[in-house]
């Protein structure tokens, strides 16, 4: 009976895997991108959603006025060009006359107007709204030019435009309260079919001012484990994805059918310290903190080297040699003799937090850290959180240390102002301030030439890693993986995919 | 009045208790809809900003305002609506169920199927290194994470023989059922796997129990074959304990295998609950509970009636 059993079993598993076998996707229908990443989106409405799974849609659907291309440069989308005036308190933009909603109408300065009037209203809760409160007029001579005039020059106004939350959406949609239930913009895709945390069913926008698109659409599969992404690659389900885990993305080259796209990004890997709570309140103890740090050694060991380290700035054009900041050389020596002078020769305890696979390298930082910093006596106890409950404990300021990786912009106000003025919206996670900082920032908002904004940041660079609130680590990929048949995806530090709109399959 | 009104009449009551406990429990864990949307952008609204959202999710209201609303719609078939899918929590339920029962039915048939033979094969070998192997075999199946083992399955197959059932769009059995089976295998075999290995373990020591019972014994001396002997006098006897394990597991199952769905992306019920929970989905996440809770009674409901016609003997709700 054992053998009949056992001839059983195996001519049952040998159908199963041929049932398996016929179900392998065929590839590709000729011209439709098929993409899989591992999180979706949470919503659809571009002013209020900050998650960046939920920009990554959006921005293939919704336009701002203007977007950054690959070098982080000023380009058209919606308005085809702007001017700021002399003072920095007015800026002009003209609208691209073939710019059209994907239902065929055009994109007039009234839609641009009732948009910023959309993400200033309170009502709306756009988080982005923070970004745009020295808007105090919005003006429209005729139905391509805006104004807007500035309550104070605000030369970062232009990149926080940029933005997908700074989207322009049709009106009639906003007067109807469609806006989040229906997604109807100007970008290079429309949006045909959203089944939340499964799939995504785009198809090209035939009105497109921004040009031909050379693919029909994209079918976007949620595949939650990014193993199983690498698998769909391998066996060319997917002709295109995005990929979170450096450890997974180191594996795409060792298959010879597929190409990695390995790109800087401007989010930073950070130990956030805690200023108000003791001992983090003495400077020395902050410095100490950060000679003990041997920041190339966690890029290595967490990450696997995949990354680069970092000071405060990590946008192209303002990023400076960080090995020239404060202690970003481990000095144990120094960073002792710093906590003896702080009264802490015996070192101290505390807590550091740290969410769940956000990033996925975050309980791996943690844990060198936690090494790292038992060489100076500081024993420090790893709390890994939940994601939703990290960020309500971050959000509160209710941690000694936390483990972070906190997004970045391209002009060092926008990414900075949160945190580092008096005013900052995040000045209680923080927790620190001053003078120094506050000026710095306040001067870089106003200066209108690059050249000077450039050395006023380099000062509050400078001084931002000497006072060492907190101490910056490093700076990653973002990575997309893709079949060699894939061409002309143009990656950006931002971790867009508008760069989709150009892709051919050959 | 019978055993079947009297557990009938315990459903509520339950279906009560459950309500209450995960209405409070997801509202007392750090952190709401506001952040679980926004993350640390959270940090940016204002105070209006914030009550604007408050009320936008529900969340504005005392917690015993919102469960007594919550519970007047539930009474009127109403579970809410999900604010992430923009659609009533029980449709989506409905729709992710069906994906849920075939994939506990078939890894059931599949840990059934290799576990039930297995185990009586091992007891008629008893100590002979076969039936070693066996509970080699069953240890190894059980203590082997599931997710380690879907894994090596996609591994294995995708790297050394360059193929993968369709992932990402999952195809409903009656649509086409040849690409659903297709889908649906190997996650059945990845969750059977350690199931199989438990319906071994206790299938083996049921029957080790009976095989040495008097009745066996005298069917043997009367010279039944030794086949008979064991699937037709030994086998029902020794099910008892099978169906016991296999209606807690069916039962769990049912609630949704969150980790297998995860690794082949499968839209079941488990993967429904664990993102309604990330997402602070309070309606579904509750919806979800109660389905799963009331699935569950059922199930056992099921499993004590069967008790009665795998043995006669046993009379429910007449102990004591």
């Amino acid at each position: 009976m054992g053998r009949h059993l056992s001839t059983k079993l195996l001519s049952g598993l040998a159908l199963a895997v041929a049932i398996g076998a016929t179900a392998i996707a065929s590839p590709a229908s000729a011209a439709s991108l098929k993409m899989a990443w591992k999180q979706d989106a949470t919503g659809l409405d571009p002013h209020k959603q900050t998650a960046f799974s939920s920009i990554r849609l959006l921005e293939l659907i919704y336009e701002p006025l203007v977007r950054f291309d690959k070098d982080l440069q000023i380009v058209p989308a919606v308005a085809a060009s702007w001017e700021f005036a002399a003072d920095a308190k007015q800026i002009t933009f003209k609208l691209n006359p073939n710019a059209k909603f994907q239902d065929g109408k055009p994109v007039t300065a009234a839609d641009v107007k009732a948009s910023f009037e959309r993400l200033l209203d309170e009502k709306t809760a756009a988080a982005a709204r923070a970004n745009f409160l020295s808007i105090a007029s919005i003006e429209t001579p005729d139905q391509a030019t805006v104004v807007f005039k500035l309550s104070q020059p605000d030369v970062p106004l232009l990149t926080a435009m940029a933005s997908i939350n700074a989207a322009i959406v049709p009106a009639a949609e906003i007067a109807a309260g469609t806006i989040g239930t229906k997604a109807l913009g100007s970008g290079p895709f429309k949006l045909d079919k959203w089944e939340p945390n499964s799939k995504e069913t785009l198809s090209v926008n035939k009105d497109w001012a921004g040009g031909k698109v050379a693919i029909d659409g994209i079918d976007i599969s949620v595949l939650p484990d990014e193993t199983a992404i690498l698998a769909a690659l391998r066996t060319k389900q997917v002709d295109f994805a995005l990929i979170n885990d450096p450890l997974v993305a180191t594996l795409v080259p060792k298959e010879a059918s597929l190409v990695l796209n390995r790109t800087p990004v401007l989010a930073y890997h950070v130990l956030q310290m805690n200023p108000s709570r003791k001992p983090m309140d003495v400077l020395a103890v902050r410095q100490a903190i950060s000679c003990a740090i041997d920041r190339k050694d966690v890029l290595d060991t967490a990450s696997v080297g995949e990354g680069k380290v970092t000071g405060p700035l990590t946008m192209p054009g303002y990023t400076s040699d960080a090995s020239a900041l404060f202690c970003y050389k481990q000095d144990i020596a120094k960073a002792k003799k710093l906590m003896a002078d702080a009264g802490f020769a015996n070192g101290f305890t505390a807590t550091v937090i740290a969410a769940n696979g956000e990033p996925a390298t975050a309980a791996a930082e943690a844990q060198v850290l936690q090494s790292q910093l038992a060489e100076i006596g500081v024993k420090l106890n790893i709390k890994m959180m939940e994601l939703n409950v990290y960020v309500d404990a971050w959000l509160k300021g209710d941690f000694d240390m936390a483990v972070a990786l906190n997004g970045g912009r391209a002009d060092p106000y926008s990414m900075y102002n949160r945190y580092w003025t008096k005013t900052g919206n995040l000045q209680k996670v923080a927790n620190y301030i001053d003078d120094t900082l506050d000026s710095l920032m306040q001067k870089g908002r106003v200066e209108t030439d690059p050249a000077k904004r450039k050395v006023i940041f380099a000062d509050f660079e400078k001084h931002l890693a000497e006072v060492s609130p907190w101490v910056w680590l490093y700076t990653s990929y973002s990575y997309t993986a893709q079949q060699k048949n894939v061409q002309g995806f143009v990656p950006t530090p931002e971790g867009s995919l508008f760069g989709l709109s150009k892709v051919t399959l050959q | 009045m019978s055993y079947l009104a009297r557990r009938l009449l315990t459903f509520p009551l339950v279906m009560l208790g459950v309500s209450i406990l995960v209405f409070v429990a997801i509202r007392l864990v750090p952190g709401d809809a506001i952040t679980a949307m926004l993350g640390t952008e959270a940090g940016l609204l204002t105070p209006a900003q914030r009550t604007a959202l408050s009320a936008y999710f529900g969340i504005d209201k005392p917690i015993l305002v919102q469960y007594w609303s919550w519970l007047l719609g539930v009474l009127q078939g109403d579970l809410g609506i999900s604010v992430i899918h923009g659609k009533p929590a029980l449709t989506i339920i409905l729709e992710r169920f069906p994906l849920t029962l075939q994939l506990a039915l078939m890894s059931m048939c599949v840990a059934l199927l290799v576990g039930l033979p297995a185990g009586v094969f091992a007891a008629t070998r008893n100590e002979k290194m076969s039936d070693l192997a066996v509970r080699i075999f069953a240890m190894i199946g059980q203590s082997t994470p599931n997710f380690v083992v879907g894994l090596l399955i996609i591994y294995a197959l995708s790297a050394g023989f360059g193929i993968l059932p369709t992932m990402g769009e999952f195809t409903p059995l009656f649509t086409d059922p040849l690409r659903n089976l297709g889908q649906m295998i190997l996650p059945a075999i990845t969750l059977g796997f350690a199931f199989a290995a438990s319906v071994t373990r206790i299938s083996r020591s049921a029957m080790l129990d009976v095989l040495s019972d008097d009745y066996v014994r005298t069917a043997r001396s009367k010279g039944v074959p030794k086949r008979s002997v064991i699937w037709r006098h030994a086998l029902p006897n020794a099910l008892i304990p099978v169906v016991t394990l296999s209606g807690v597991e069916f039962g769990y199952l049912l609630g949704g295998a969150v980790l297998v769905e995860q690794i082949y992306a499968l839209p079941g019920l488990g993967r429904l609950v664990l993102e309604a929970i990330l997402q602070r989905d309070y309606a579904l996440v509750q919806g979800c509970v109660l389905f799963i809770a009331f699935n569950f009674m059922v199930v056992n409901l099921l499993v004590d009636l069967a008790y009665v016609t795998l043995d006669p003997r046993i009379r429910l709700g007449e102990g004591n």
